[in-house]
């Protein structure tokens, strides 16, 4: 019933005889929110990099929404409404959180193809960041520049930044990483108040998130899909257990 | 009025506030402030109190011009160019050609040279555009390198080694003549630099401004958020081409001779050291920048060259220490730090 | 012999002395990423050396040169104590600047000692005139030229591959932080390659003076090659300087004895489609 809206199929890459992407196929209905697991240095960030088009693939095909994007560039890619956050946060620093938001909104809309008018005169794409803030509590800090952020805000600001491309597939990296305990309470509140009509694909190693968030986990080791299943599943999966060293499935810790 | 309906409308009412707060604070960055109304002030000075200078403040206008060309891709996107001077050189054989060939006319020249260099540097910023780092910059120092050897080579069009020989400009408007005070010359040249300066302050401001800005903060986000880094470079590389190349035109046409050196690793190095001066990514960086270095290189004009490049040595090791944003990143801080308690 | 032997010849003399010139600066840029534009300024101080000794104090040409690779290597250790070490993390803008400011000072430093002429210099007898070859002019020195270098390339070569130093440096210039991570004192192996890279420099100075001459210039002039040489050949690799410093040294020489009206613009052009095809470098990485 429900459409495909990001299909990767048969993707490989590979570094001279390092192979970080081996026959990778996954289907992710619109509106899911399917969760990427896996062991340090398993390939994760390399598949959002492959799906994102910083990466080119030496085969396999990308299709979104039925249309094949595998010779897109990024740019092409995020219009089309694939976008995705980073693990280590990629903002700009000297740019105060409502400049930034503004920048992306601007990209889509094109305004920033005009020169010759002054940013305050485009009062609906200032409007339109300012509510995106606003859905993730930033408002009170948007004036001041990114470098001055908490961490926990500025990992909100990512996911600000993606939601001004009016993303159809988000592809959160590790959204939680390094935001202490205390402060991810906003952080959770923003990745539930996303909308069902955006697809979600986030990568995370926080457990709580992906039972929390997650109705299917896909579980990449060492460049390939081991397995997937729903999350009740994969924690109960003998192989999954050994993957991981043994370790009870709680939160793993990350860096 | 039900209580929701009127919740509903403090709600918008509120939310209207706060996002007008935020078009306030937008707007807010785009004031004109008094220093930059006290630093247009102080252009017209030298008419008033040092006019035996009027000749050397035209030069400090045209390279401030310069200058401000090199801030659009250097402060404002991040690219370092070793050869600027290629569009500065561009224009200054322009409006030398089109002189000689018997068309003096003043602005036409400007606007053609402005074109002939925008053209170049569109051509150029195909290759620019898709490199970065040591390739990029050793690419913008070859381009420049080989048109020098081409114009030098060339002689029979450039003149080679000796300059372009009659070149004559005409009066402005068919009625301000050129004279030896410069007079005519810093006017024009104050002009034409307030003019590109609006245009330029205007460009930054925009959201193609924020743009460039956004490349030189995290060129690597820019793709993630659809932008089209490389057209927005090239679009700002042409921009900065053309007005480098209207400067040199204006060159050209206050002095009335055009020589190899418009093409040079010097002028290149020069532009750049005084940008760094003054400080990058704030638009007054090259203006002011341009008239320190000017005005101390005429007052020590008595100095051996050798020696001239011995201070400078020290004055840019001392810059890059100390004051790494130059003469107004350094004002910035001290303001900054009178403004906390 | 066809007159090409002859090119070949003086382009392969005067690639290896940009190869020389070069290695140093390809090295320590490609391990620690610091922009030093004032390598040249180590090479035009191997120069002077060498041109003092002999005028002023009579010391034969042999005997200058290891005193030019020291006096070199011994300045760069001063200078990247003293400046250059607070600034591998600064920006490439700001690591330019601050080199490019040395070069300056270096200049006017010389040409305040020295004056802005030609330094004379009186190759000993050995290594003046040329050898005749199947009707083909060889010079004694550029023959010399190239012999020293190969020997110091072949040295070079066997130093990274088989020694453990050598191993340290392959390492630092492939990933600095794996190699911090492995107990490598990497800012001691940084300062000894900067010597050591500067110490050759210093060297290919002073061989410099007797083919392409030496005036306070040349620290600016002969870095516009090196820069050439670096960023086409790969930066950490030795096998791509020399590669590149071949290409360029032999593509300049045909391109003056061919059309000299077009001068160098052969070298830029090479330089420029290079760098178009191979951004970063013949043999760079990552």
């Amino acid at each position: 019933m429900s459409e495909i809206a990001l299909s990767v199929r048969g993707l490989c890459k590979s570094f001279g005889s390092l192979v970080v992407a081996s026959d990778i196929t996954l289907n992710v209905p619109a509106g899911a929110r399917y969760a990427l697991i896996g062991p340090n240095g398993a390939g994760k960030t390399t598949l959002i990099n492959l799906i994102t088009g910083m990466l080119r693939p030496n085969a396999g095909r990308i299709v979104l929404d039925g249309a094949d994007i595998t010779g897109l560039a990024p740019e092409q890619r995020a219009r089309r409404g694939l976008v995705r956050t980073f693990q280590i946060n990629a903002l700009f620093p000297h740019l105060t959180a409502l400049e930034s938001v503004t920048l992306a909104v601007c990209e889509r809309t094109r305004a920033v193809r005009t020169f010759w008018r002054k940013l305050s005169a485009y009062k609906h794409e200032i409007d339109e960041a300012y509510d995106i803030l606003a859905a993730l509590s930033l408002t009170a800090v948007c004036y001041r520049p990114t470098r001055e952020l908490a961490y926990g805000q500025q990992r909100l600001l990512e996911i600000a930044l993606a939601m001004a491309a009016r993303p159809k597939v988000l592809l959160l990296d590790e959204p939680a990483a390094g935001v202490p305990r205390e402060d991810s309470a906003e952080l959770f509140k923003a990745i539930a108040g996303l909308s069902r009509e955006i697809t979600v694909l986030f990568i995370e190693h926080d457990m709580e998130l992906v039972f929390r968030f997650a109705s299917r986990v896909i579980v990449l080791v060492g460049g390939r899909v081991l397995v997937d299943g729903t999350p009740h599943e994969i924690a109960s999966d003998p192989r999954v257990r050994s993957v991981y060293l043994g370790r009870a499935m709680g939160k793993v810790a990350h860096g | 009025m039900t209580s929701d309906s009127t919740q509903l409308t403090e709600g918008l009412l509120h939310r209207q506030s706060r996002t007008s707060e935020a078009h306030d604070y937008l707007q807010a960055q785009s004031r004109w402030r008094w220093p930059e109304i006290v630093f247009w002030l102080a252009t017209l000075l030298p008419f008033v109190v040092v006019p035996s200078y009027l000749v050397l403040a035209a030069q400090i206008a045209i390279t401030a011009l310069f200058a401000l060309s090199l801030d659009l891709i250097l402060g404002f996107c991040g690219i370092v160019s070793l050869g600027h001077a290629a569009f500065f050189g561009i224009g200054a054989y322009a409006a030398g050609l089109l002189s000689k060939g018997g068309f003096g006319e003043p602005l036409a020249g400007l606007a053609i040279a402005g074109l002939a260099a925008g053209v170049f540097g569109y051509a150029t910023s195909f290759i620019i555009a898709r490199f970065r780092h040591l390739a990029l910059i050793m690419l913008t120092l070859g381009i420049a390198l080989l048109l020098q050897e081409i114009a030098n080579s060339a002689s029979w069009l450039t003149g080679g080694s000796d300059g372009l020989q009659g070149v004559h400009t005409w009066p402005i408007f068919g009625r301000f003549r050129f004279d030896l005070y410069g007079y005519t010359a810093y006017t024009y040249s104050l002009a034409l630099l307030f003019v590109v300066f609006l245009f330029a302050r205007r460009l930054i401001h925009s959201p193609f401004g924020l743009a460039l800005r956004g490349i030189r903060e995290n060129a690597v986000r820019m793709p993630a958020i659809g932008a089209s880094t490389r057209g927005h470079i090239r679009t700002v590389y042409t921009i900065a081409a053309a007005i480098a190349g209207i400067a040199g035109a204006l060159l050209t046409q206050t002095t009335e001779t055009v020589s190899l050196e418009v093409l040079s690793f010097q002028r290149s190095a020069d532009v750049l050291v005084m940008l760094i001066l003054g400080g990058t990514g704030r638009l007054y960086g090259g203006l002011i920048g341009a008239a320190v270095y000017m005005i101390a290189r005429d007052q020590f004009s008595g100095l051996n060259p050798q020696y001239w490049y011995f201070w400078i040595g020290l004055i840019l090791i001392a810059v890059v220490m100390l004051l790494p944003n130059g003469i107004l990143g350094g004002l910035s801080l001290l303001v900054r730090r009178r403004e906390k308690p | 012999m066809p007159a090409v032997f002859g090119v070949l010849f003086d382009g392969l003399a005067y690639g290896m002395l940009l190869f020389l010139l070069s290695v140093g600066l390809s090295v320590t840029l490609g391990m620690m990423n610091f922009v030093n534009l004032a390598h040249c300024s180590f090479a035009m101080l191997g120069g002077y050396v060498t041109v003092t000794l002999m005028n002023a104090l009579g010391w034969p040409f042999l005997a200058t040169l290891p005193v030019a690779f020291v006096a070199a290597a011994a300045a760069s250790v001063v200078l990247e104590r003293v400046f250059f070490r607070r600034f591998y993390r600064a920006s490439d803008l700001e690591q330019c600047l601050l080199t490019i400011g040395v070069v300056f000072v270096s200049i006017a430093a010389a040409a305040y000692i020295y004056g802005t002429d030609q330094q004379p210099l009186q190759l000993p007898p050995y290594l003046r005139g040329s050898f005749v070859f199947a009707g083909l002019n060889f010079a004694a020195y550029r023959l010399f030229l190239i012999a020293v270098a190969l020997v110091i390339t072949i040295a070079l070569i066997a130093g990274i591959e088989t020694t453990r130093f050598g191993a340290k440096v392959r390492a630092a210039v492939n990933n600095q932080r794996m190699a911090r991570g492995l107990g490598i004192n990497v800012d001691m192996l940084f300062a000894i390659t900067f010597a050591l890279g500067s110490g050759l420099a210093g060297l290919g100075g002073a061989l410099a003076v007797a083919m392409v001459g030496l005036d306070p210039s040349f620290a600016f002039t002969y870095l516009i090659y090196v820069l050439i040489v670096v960023s086409v050949g790969g930066l950490g690799s030795i096998a791509g300087s020399f590669a590149a410093a071949m290409v360029l040294g032999v593509s300049d020489m045909a391109g003056k004895y061919y059309v000299p009206a077009i001068g160098s613009v052969l070298i830029y052009l090479v330089m420029i489609v290079l760098l178009m095809w191979r951004p970063l470098g013949l043999f760079g990485r990552r």
